[in-house]
């Protein structure tokens, strides 16, 4: 009798199921059919659409309507850039141009601040997760308006210290993003095992610089792009702040613009739509990325024996399947 | 392929001393004093069951958790202080930890070039470990592209490349289903008397254990209960506990006289030493007991409960007049039905015993 005959039962029992069995999309029964989801669809793009179809046909218009009939063209497109009219528009420059320096510090604030503090807590710290988690969930639970009337105060020792310019809003800002920012990096976080990544790499030789630089935060780069689009996107939109605080950012320009020229602030929103639009796509893309399909070298996953390895994985694997 | 490559091996393993090691967490202690010797280039499984403390004990060799007192010697000197990254061990655990960013040559390479490696030499080396782990035609793929067992051995390719002085495996093989998880087993103590590297190896399975294993060390508790060759630890279990958790034992009741148990009106010989004479347990083996029909020979008479075949052999279970209910093990070619009477006798084989618990 042999010792290993006694433990058939374990060596017999398999520890995973079979990988490769095709598990095809669910059927719900309350699921709406295809007509009914092209309606749903249609509705709800008709109100996103009305007013975008709204403000182009608005920023197009050329003068009154004669007799009935409204004239279009671009003129109030290539006045924007017309130098006669910098003195007028200059301060919705100026505010773009002050929104710009704001994104960049709020950025550097996500990525100097935030983004190492959930590392850490992560690695060292996992317990103190959900406690950063609510941390950096409060401020959507916080009108902008209440927070506002909390950061007077505050601004006013911040003026005295680094003087009223526009890029201190970052500051602010950058409490206002922190539940916008703290979401793609943390579902990444939980998505890569980023415990065993660094413990792997230490267990190499890996020193903590390289695990991050090397190991955590190349398989981070979803999450953290998509952080920075969307605190990118949250802080050109963000106007309570700003006007409360009295600094000339994009929106709080936008509106002042708007009592001379509604034209041209109509415009300028329909510009700040299709960039939010584009950041959108790229976050999508970049959420939905997977590696490009690869020509592989060498057969189908073999074992070492030759024969086929009983995990390998089935042929969609060979042509890019995502983790 | 399969045959160590030049480039692969590693020097003379490394002989590896725990000396009393503890490990506390907070109000827990998972190591109470834990003494290990681990000869250069020997084989050594840590047995267990959930919570034992193995895991423990391998992450605090290789530095992944920092110890409450003792010493961890490698080639005599003590590593206790120094960071996992400065104890040139080498590392497999039980997910699958590939960096999933880099390729498959990445993957090994990066050993090599966090030790500063050149370029060449790091290539040259890590196609041979692909190589040694029959992998070396994958070296372009990404880990999402391979199987399971398949990613295993390129981390065990990623730990050796580096020429690591202990090779630590954390159950590498509990995430694989049962046929790749035998072939990787061979595979791994293959590479391992080839190299001469000196391994501990951390599992919760007896079979995996004791097929690969120079020497097992079942662990209870935060301690090492028992260390031994696998034939030791199966003969010759020296505690209850041992000669329950390695292979299958009957406990059933008997009476210690002398050196001699009285199990069911037969005295059997005792195995090592015993608790003090009078009630005892004692730990009687399925294949120490065969039966045959009732109407053919004396023995302690039984009813089937049920019979399972298991390939080579065949596992019945009977129930004793008093309701004691035993294993047996026979050969195949008897089939026993549920309901048959039967009758048992003890093959005279020492056994285990233990104070019976109140």
């Amino acid at each position: 009798m042999t010792v290993a005959n006694v433990m058939t039962d374990d060596l017999l029992a398999p520890k995973t199921p079979s990988r490769g069995r095709a598990v095809g999309p669910r059927s719900f029964a309350a699921e709406p059919g295809r007509v009914t989801r092209t309606v749903i669809l249609g509705i709800v793009g008709l109100v996103f659409l009305v007013p975008i179809a709204a403000m182009i046909e608005f920023s197009l218009r050329v003068g009154q309507p004669v007799n009935g009939h409204q004239a279009y063209g671009f003129q109030h497109y290539t006045a924007v850039f017309d130098p006669v009219n910098s003195a007028a528009y200059g301060v919705l420059f100026q505010g773009i141009l002050n929104s710009v320096g704001i994104v960049a510090i709020t950025v550097v604030i996500v990525l100097v601040l935030l983004l190492p503090t959930m590392i850490f807590v992560e690695l060292k710290y996992p317990k103190l997760r959900r406690v950063l988690e609510f941390i950096c969930l409060i401020p959507i639970t916080i009108p902008s308006i209440v927070l506002v009337v909390g950061f007077v105060p505050v601004y006013s020792v911040v003026a005295s210290i680094f003087g009223s310019y526009a890029w201190t809003l970052s500051f602010a800002v950058g409490i206002i993003v922190l539940p916008y920012a703290y979401r793609p990096i943390a579902a990444n976080l939980r998505a890569i095992e980023v415990v065993i990544l660094s413990e792997a790499s230490r267990s190499l030789g890996a020193g903590w610089g390289s695990v991050l630089w090397r190991v955590i935060l190349p398989n981070l780069r979803r999450g953290i792009l998509s952080s920075v689009f969307i605190t990118i996107a949250v802080v050109l939109g963000e106007y309570t702040i700003a006007s409360f605080l009295s600094q000339n950012t994009f929106q709080t320009a936008l509106l002042l613009v708007q009592h001379t020229d509604p034209y041209v602030a109509v415009i300028f929103a329909l510009i700040a739509l299709v960039f939010a639009f584009i950041l959108l796509v790229v976050i999508g893309r970049i959420g939905a990325g997977s590696p490009k399909p690869r020509r592989l070298r060498g057969p189908r996953a073999t074992s070492v024996s030759g024969a086929p390895d009983s995990t390998a994985p089935d042929s969609t694997a060979l042509t890019g399947r995502t983790a | 392929m399969n045959t160590p490559s030049p480039t692969v091996p590693t020097r003379e393993g490394a002989a590896v001393e725990l000396r009393n090691v503890v490990k506390d967490y907070a109000g827990h202690r998972a190591l109470t004093g834990v003494n290990l010797s681990i000869a250069p280039g020997e084989f050594i499984a840590l047995l267990g069951p959930s919570g034992c403390g193995k895991t423990t004990v391998l992450r605090a060799l290789s530095g992944l958790e920092a110890i409450s007192d003792g010493q961890i010697m490698i080639d005599g000197s003590d590593v206790a202080q120094l960071p996992v990254n400065k104890r040139d061990i080498g590392m497999v655990f039980q997910s699958y930890s590939l960096f999933p960013h880099m390729t498959v040559m990445q993957n090994v390479e990066f050993g090599l070039q966090m030790r500063k490696v050149d370029a060449a030499s790091r290539r040259e080396r890590a196609v041979d470990a692909l190589e040694m782990v029959g992998l070396g035609h994958l070296d372009a793929r990404y880990a999402h592209q391979l199987s399971g067992g398949q990613q295993q051995r390129v981390a065990l390719a990623r730990a050796l490349v580096t020429r690591p002085r202990v090779l630590l495996l954390d159950e590498p093989l509990s995430a694989l289903d049962a046929k790749v998880r035998v072939q990787l087993r061979d595979e791994i103590r293959r590479i391992q008397t080839d190299l001469g590297i000196t391994t501990l190896f951390v599992t919760h399975d007896q079979e995996e254990a004791l097929a690969v294993a120079d020497r097992v060390a079942v662990m209870r508790d935060g301690n090492i209960e028992q260390i031994g060759t696998p034939e030791d630890l199966y003969t010759q279990p020296a505690t209850s506990f041992v000669a329950t958790f390695v292979g299958l034992s009957n406990p059933v009741d008997g009476i210690l006289v002398g050196d001699r148990v009285n199990v069911f009106g037969t005295s059997l010989p005792l195995l090592g030493t015993g608790p003090a004479e009078g009630a005892v347990t004692a730990y009687i083996r399925p294949e120490d007991i065969t039966f045959s029909s009732v109407e053919r020979g004396s023995g302690v008479p039984a009813t089937v409960v049920v019979s399972s075949f298991l390939g080579s052999l065949r596992r019945t279970q009977v129930r004793l007049d008093d309701g004691t209910l035993l294993f047996v093990q026979h050969e195949v070619r008897v089939r026993p039905v549920t309901g048959d009477r039967v009758a048992l006798t003890f093959d005279g084989r020492p056994v285990a015993v233990s104070a019976r618990e109140a």
